[in-house]
Order: structure tokens, then sequence, then C-alpha cells
């Protein structure tokens, strides 16, 4: 089998899901190459033939100009699959890509058995099982669900392609993270609240909570979209990566992006009243339990200790 | 100007979920269906645009049974003008290319200015249709928009990327975008909206009228994951609850120490 892996770059880096695809390719056992829009002075860790756009030329976001760069390589190496990471850039790209091949495509691969990509669904409480029909397939696979079992290493032999392609949709600048006072990346204990919570005026008992472990509160998008707390706090693929020697999951039922912002933690408590909530699948203890009863109890011993 | 905005019922996510007997899907009984949440922000946006430039006309799009019509009429209620109902017994078994190929049947020659879609939906979750239905109608498409703003035919809008980044982005109409979360407040229907809502026109469509493409993919089985075991399950009064996990933090970690 030959596929081709589809890297990421933005802003002068190189993004670390590309590690990602390397580790999908040796899963497969798949003959790879890769493909990148980026530049020539921050190059993948990779031993194969690295396809090579001018990021500065093509634009880090140009959809219909990333496909056709991309297309040249497909049509060259004729590959069973192509491979992205189901990020902002990977599920823009992959589904333009799928229509130009006439490909099926897989969204957030969160396994491979035996050449059967197994996917999410109804935010991960049910999975399901994929046949291709279409012969090709566009992959792309789920922020953390493939892990290297080495770091790659290596220097890529680069093919260096272009294209006079024009885009329609302009690419007009980044706008970096809104800055707030709390950083959780570096808390070592998190409290965070999830729409479980009900309403607005609950946060505070959240946030009395993690006063009484002597950490910071976080919560999940649906909290933060409602406006209950600032985006700075919240944890997720949208906002902070943590991994804090404990976290409490309050009233969060565990969406895949919420999942991958703080399954890195040391040890997760979820406290929620589904039993079967998908973030039971990723905590040391779930505790069902009403919230409004259990974290005042659980906030006012913890302070007696 | 003419918008659509293409949405989907879904089942409530907090739902107890049952396989259905064909083991390829969860099976359809016993659940609360609603308008997937990201297409909620769809029409919130496809309503702002037409309530902004006035002189608008804008159809609200949905494939699936009969019992799809309840939730068209609550974008029929937030401001849609019109439902067009794809009817399709078999749309859960449909892969994303062919509902994109549906829709750009029905589509290409209304000559739509602006469509707006979920940027997924939160059951199958694929995140393609959106992007399938504007390639397929040879128009510029930005995904997971969290700001959106038009004028004089340009639209300029921000897309979210990862870790808080947004990429400002703009193109020009005819053009489909794909709303994330938070893109905006989708409004409530008042009570006097959703009985003009009972009035307005609400067509139905056969799908053998637009199904032309074949499927590229399939569900071979739909199943609850493995629980991974190890996770301790706790149940009973608050305050046992707590002194449980207490001895359970002093045991296991090192944050009451």
């Amino acid at each position: 089998m030959k596929i081709v892996l589809v890297g990421e770059y933005r802003d002068g880096k190189l993004l670390g899901s590309n590690n990602e695809l390397i580790a999908f390719a040796e899963k497969a056992g798949a003959e790879s190459v890769m493909f990148l829009v980026g530049s020539e002075s921050a190059l993948p860790a990779y031993s194969g033939t690295l396809y090579l756009a001018d990021a500065a030329q093509y634009g880090e976001y140009n959809p219909s100009v990333h496909r056709d760069l991309l297309l040249q390589v497909v049509e060259k190496e004729q590959p069973d699959m192509v491979i992205l990471s189901h990020s902002s850039y990977g599920w823009d790209l992959a589904p333009r890509l799928a229509y130009a091949m006439k490909a099926a495509q897989v969204s957030e691969v969160i396994d491979w058995v035996d050449t059967v990509p197994v996917v999410p669904v109804c935010n991960a409480k049910l999975r399901r099982n994929v046949k291709v029909t279409s012969g090709k397939a566009v992959l792309t696979l789920q922020a953390g669900a493939f892990s290297p079992l080495q770091e790659p290493s290596g220097t890529p032999s680069l093919e260096k392609i272009q294209t006079d392609s024009q885009g329609r949709v302009i690419f007009e600048g980044y706008e970096a993270a809104e800055k707030g006072g709390v950083d959780l990346t570096k808390s070592e204990i998190i409290v965070s609240a999830g729409r479980g919570i009900g309403k607005p005026e609950n946060v505070e008992m959240i946030a009395a909570l993690a006063e009484a472990l002597r950490g910071d509160y976080g919560a999940s998008r649906p909290v933060v979209d409602a406006e209950w707390v600032e985006h700075n706090r919240q944890v997720g693929t949208t906002g902070q990566t943590v991994s804090p020697k404990l976290y409490v999951a309050c009233g969060i039922s565990g969406a895949i992006q919420h999942l991958a912002g703080m399954k890195k933690s040391e040890f997760v408590v979820a406290v929620n009243t589904d039993k079967d909530a998908p973030i039971g699948e990723v905590a040391d203890v779930l505790v069902v339990a009403d919230l409004k009863q259990f974290v005042p109890a659980l906030t006012e011993k913890i302070k007696a200790l | 100007m003419k918008i659509l905005v293409c949405i989907k019922q879904v089942p409530d996510m907090e739902s107890r979920f049952k396989i259905n007997s064909e083991g390829n899907w969860y099976d359809s009984g016993d659940l609360a269906w609603r308008m997937n949440e990201y297409d909620e922000y769809a029409v919130e946006q496809a309503v702002q645009l037409k309530e902004q430039v006035g002189d608008a006309d804008l159809t609200v799009l949905c494939i699936g049974p009969a019992r799809v019509k309840e939730t068209m009429k609550k974008a029929l209620a937030m401001g849609c003008d019109r439902g067009v109902n794809i009817e399709d017994d078999a749309s859960y078994q449909r892969d994303p290319m062919t509902i994109a190929a549906l829709i750009a049947e029905f589509s290409r020659d209304k000559n739509f200015d602006v469509i707006f879609t979920g940027m997924q939906s939160q059951d199958r979750a694929s995140g393609q249709v959106g992007t399938l239905l504007a390639e397929m109608l040879n128009v510029p498409c930005i995904t997971t928009i969290v700001d959106f703003a038009y004028e004089a035919g340009e639209i300029r809008v921000k897309r979210e990327l990862e870790g808080g980044v947004k990429a400002k982005v703009k193109t020009t109409a005819p053009a489909l975008l794909t709303c994330q979360l938070g893109l905006n407040t989708p409004r409530y229907p008042t009570l006097p909206n959703i009985m003009k809502a009972k009035k307005k026109e609400l067509l139905s469509v056969p799908v053998t009228d637009l199904l032309k493409e074949e499927a590229l993919q399939e569900t071979t089985s739909v199943y609850f994951p493995e629980k991974k075991g190890g996770g301790l399950v706790l149940e009973g009064d608050a305050g046992d609850l707590a002194d449980q996990l207490i001895k359970i933090l002093k045991d296991k970690t090192s944050v009451l120490a």
C-alpha cells in the first residue's frame, strides 16, 4: 500500500501532528511520501521523499492552491490513500481533494484495524467501522489517536513542486489567541465546568472547589460559548491543552475536542449524572452525582482538612 | 440576494443510544430530535444576513424522513422564508458525497449568493458536506467560521484554528461558509414567529428526483466502544462520595499532601 502524508505548517512553524501521520503509516505498514506547503528552513524529521511547496509563495491558507499542489503529487505517486490530520487545515483540505480524486473521505479516524478505519459517532458515544468502496481513500486522523513508537528521525529528500493555480479565498493574517491572566498549561490542579453546571451562577461553585484545592478553574467549550467563563480558561483543541496532576471535570460529557485537551492529565476525576458519558473513558474516578450537591460537599470537606 | 442554509436533524446527544437491528446506525426510536447544534449558528447567520441586506430570500433545506419537518419549522420560525425537505428515509445511510450531490443537484439552477452550513453534524460528524457542496457548485468555501461580515458582495470571516488562533480570510459571493459553535447567538423563536412559520411554504422533494451519484463508502457496523476499564465508578450520597474521593486523592495523588 502506498500513501501520501499531508504535513502541516503554520506561521513559520511545523506542526507536531506530522509525527502522528508517520505513526499511522507505520501502523498501516504502508510505503509513504510526504507533502508539505512549508519552508526549507523547517523540515520535518522524516526519512522519505518530501514534496515541498513554498508557503511564502503559495500562502498559509489557500485551500484550492494547496489542493492543486497536492493533486500533482497524487497524480505522480498514484497512492491508495492520502492521510491528513483532522485539524482546521486537514478537514478543510480533505473534502476538496476527495472530490477531485473521486475518492471516499473518512473523517476523524481513531483506529485502523485490519485495513478498516474506525470513526466516532454521536460525540464518541458510539463507534463506526467504514468500508471504502471507491478504491482510493482520503483519511483525516483524530488528534492523538496515532502516536509514534519512537520520535521520527531522518532528513527527507526534497522534491520541489509549483503551480500557477490561483485561489479565490484570500488570507489576510492571523489573530493571536486572547491573552488572559490564566495559563492553565502550567496549572497543577484544574477543576473544569461543563454544560452540566446548568447556569452561570454555578461557575462560582466550581471556582470555589478549585480554590480549596489551590488550583485553577477551567471550562469546556459550551460554557465559554455561552460566555459564562472567559475564553482564556477553555480546555480543548480550540483552547488550551493541559496536563495537570489532577483534573476534575464537572458536568463535562467529554466531547472529543475536550478530551484531546486534557487527556494527558495525571489523574482525572469526572463528576457526572450520566454513567455512560464519554468522559468516563478517560476518568480514573467517575463520581455519579448531582454536582450541585457533590461539589459544595467536597469543597467543605477539603477546606476542613 | 438568494441565501440557502442547509440543516440536519440529529438526536439529543445526551440520549441513551441503542444500535439498530441492521447494526449499521443508532436506533431511531425513543429519541428526542433537535436541530444539529452547528446548524443553529448557520440559520442565525443566514437570518442576520437577510435582515442586513433587506431584499433577500432565504431557503432552509433539510434531507431526511418526514419527522425532520419539525426541525425545519424551527428554522422557519427563526426567520427563513421557505423550507425544502428532500424526503429520504434512507438518509442516515448515505455518505457525505451523496448528501452533497443531492443538495448540489437541487441548488444548481437556483444561483444562491451565499450558502451556510454547520461545520459538521453532531451524530456522523464527517464535516465534509459543506465543502463538497461548494466544490460541486464551484464556489469558494471557507470552513469553521467564528465571525462573519458581508458588504457589497465581499465576505470577510474569521476561521477558527487550533489553540485559540484565528485566520482572517476574505472572499466574494457566491460563496459557501461552514459555521462553528460560538459564531453568533442563535435566537429563540418567538410565539408570533412560530405561528407565522406555520403558514410558510414547506416543499417536499422526493430523493429519487435528485439522486444521481453512487456512494463511495458504506458503514459496516456501529457499536459501543469497549470500556477501557480501570476507572472506578462511585455512586451514593454526596457526603459519603466526597469522603471516598478525598481518600482516593490522598492515596493516589499528591495534591492533598
